[in-house]
């Protein structure tokens, strides 16, 4: 007969880069129920928006998430240009594409490190994050911040990048695609990383549509849907097809995510070869009124922006739906059954970003 | 299962230099565009407060009585909205970030003395607009404004 007892795990843990609260109830090492509480790090953005000039709010929308922080800049100027009918110039819309996909390539490239890390499997999380380095230093060179870009702007972008800039960034990227490759074939192949992740957390893909899964969580069990085909910033131009595996469980999590980083630098890659030369931002005049949904593919899935604008210069309303939300219920599912120690792998192949939940 | 699979990698690591640096000792060369810190050139700046409304931290202080520009070192956040919205353009993004501290730090530029407006002539401008509705008086509030100050 075996005994319950609860285990509290995090908000600070080892292995936990997010400040996230489980209250595990096992059955000797078994997980039987995950009981989750999040609300440390509550920073209220949202309602900032009432007291900042819409223009200057994209610099607060940026700084919802340390990671993905382009992307909710973008994707915030982005639904207030939709509100006032504001056409950005073409050059401005790859530039976009080219940081969403420098974004994920990133992003990617920590998570890896942070599975490695999990794992503890030290020395395959300093290859993956020296790699990671490399991007973050085109980032840097590009917009002038490492992670922070403050390079969006309602009405296209702040900061032009010259050609050959981008050409050096395809080349650069190019070169480390081999040792890239060569750091994530450990991860699909080595035998000590496979028995970590292989059969482990599994997540169906009935389980997946019920629980509103999305992202790689969801690619991975086999639901082949990526918001960037909608077609947002310059994506309706680049060929791309959504990356999936029917396993549905961590390895296959992986593989997901290792396999969209070669599908970034193809993005890149397409993206350098085809953006026009020209303007990168035209003037904006006026207030926004009105509403918009605006969704965007993030590293860790769908984001979703609700904005509403009242003809003022401060909004309504400022609403985001982060992936790693969405995610959470599916992540529980997971954890049912699961043994103690494979707790780590589970929370960490969602890819959780609980700050940019929490706002 | 191969037990040499990481002999290529060791091997690279024995022989390539570190991929770290040793940091301060070794300073860093930034990319031209990074934004480290807000620099300002005081002579040219006219005290609007433009540049402390935009910003998105409150981290800028405009005093026009005291003449004085300030900025809390640890409290900006190096969005750049200040340098973009300056009407001036007397802001600029230093490339070096704020050096650690264990206090808060407010850096506070004076503007010259010789470089000040007179300081009646601001405060009596919209006392005077304020009292006296046409325009004619005053007009002839401020050059006795000037005249008080010299007397
Ligand atoms: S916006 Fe420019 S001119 Fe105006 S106070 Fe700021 S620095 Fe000075
Ligand atoms: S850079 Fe941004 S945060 Fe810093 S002073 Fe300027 S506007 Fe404020």
């Amino acid at each position: 007969m075996s005994t319950r007892s609860v285990v509290p795990f995090g908000p600070q843990h080892p292995v936990l880069p997010e400040p996230i609260h489980l209250d595990l109830v096992l059955e000797d090492e078994k997980v039987v129920e995950a009981v989750p509480s999040i609300g440390f790090i509550h920073r209220g953005l949202e309602s900032l928006v009432g007291k900042k000039d819409f223009n200057d709010y994209t610099y607060i929308a940026e700084r919802i998430c340390g990671i993905c922080s382009f992307m909710h800049g973008m994707s915030y100027c982005e639904a207030v240009e939709h509100i006032m009918n504001i056409e950005i110039p073409e050059r401005a819309k790859y530039l976009r594409t080219i940081w969403c996909e420098l974004s994920r390539l990133h992003s990617h490239l920590l998570w890896l490190g942070l599975l490695a890390d999990g794992f503890g499997f030290e020395s395959l999380f300093m290859q993956s994050w020296r790699l990671r380095e490399n991007i973050l230093d085109m980032v840097e060179a590009s917009t002038g911040g490492r992670l922070i870009s403050s390079v969006n702007k309602i009405g296209g972008q702040l900061k032009d990048v010259p050609n050959d800039m981008i050409r050096g960034f395809v080349a650069k990227l190019k070169d480390m695609e081999k040792d890239i490759r060569e750091m994530t074939d450990t991860f699909l192949n080595d035998y000590t990383v496979n028995s970590r992740l292989r059969g482990v957390g599994i997540l169906t893909k009935q389980q997946a549509l019920d629980l509103g899964a999305v992202g790689p969580f969801m690619r991975a069990s086999g639901i082949a849907l990526d918001t960037r085909k909608r077609g947002y910033a310059a994506y309706s131009n680049i060929e791309l097809e959504p990356i999936t595996s029917d396993i549905g469980d961590c390895y296959a999590r992986t593989y997901v995510r290792i396999q969209e980083i070669f599908q970034s630098i193809d993005i890149i890659r397409q993206a350098a070869e085809k953006i026009p030369d020209g303007e990168v931002a035209v003037p904006v005049k006026g207030f926004p009124s009105g509403e918009y949904f605006m969704r965007v593919e993030q590293p860790r899935g769908e984001a979703i922006y609700y904005v509403k604008a009242n003809g003022t210069k401060f909004l309504d309303r400022f609403r985001v739906r982060t992936p790693t939300f969405a995610n959470l219920p599916g992540m529980l599912e997971t954890l049912k059954g699961c043994q103690l120690a494979d707790v780590p792998m589970m929370i960490l192949t969602i890819d959780p970003c609980i700050s940019c939940t929490e706002r | 299962m191969n037990i040499f699979s990481f002999a290529k990698t060791e091997l690279k690591n024995l022989f390539s230099t570190p991929a770290t640096r040793a940091y301060p000792l070794e300073p860093r060369n930034y990319p031209e565009r990074t934004r480290g810190h807000v620099v300002i050139d005081i002579n040219t700046c006219v005290l609007c407060g433009m540049c402390s409304r935009k910003c998105p931290a409150d981290a800028i202080k405009v005093d026009r009585a005291a003449g004085t520009w300030s900025i809390e070192r640890f409290g900006c956040v190096q969005c750049g909205n200040c340098v973009v919205s300056c009407p001036k353009k007397c802001l600029s993004m230093g490339q070096a970030y704020t050096e650690p501290d264990a206090q808060k730090r407010t850096d506070t530029f004076t503007k010259p003395a010789d470089q000040m407006k007179p300081p009646v002539a601001p405060a009596a401008k919209p006392a005077a607009a304020a009292a006296a509705k046409p325009q004619k008086p005053a007009e002839s509030a401020a050059p006795a404004a000037e005249e008080k100050k010299n007397a």
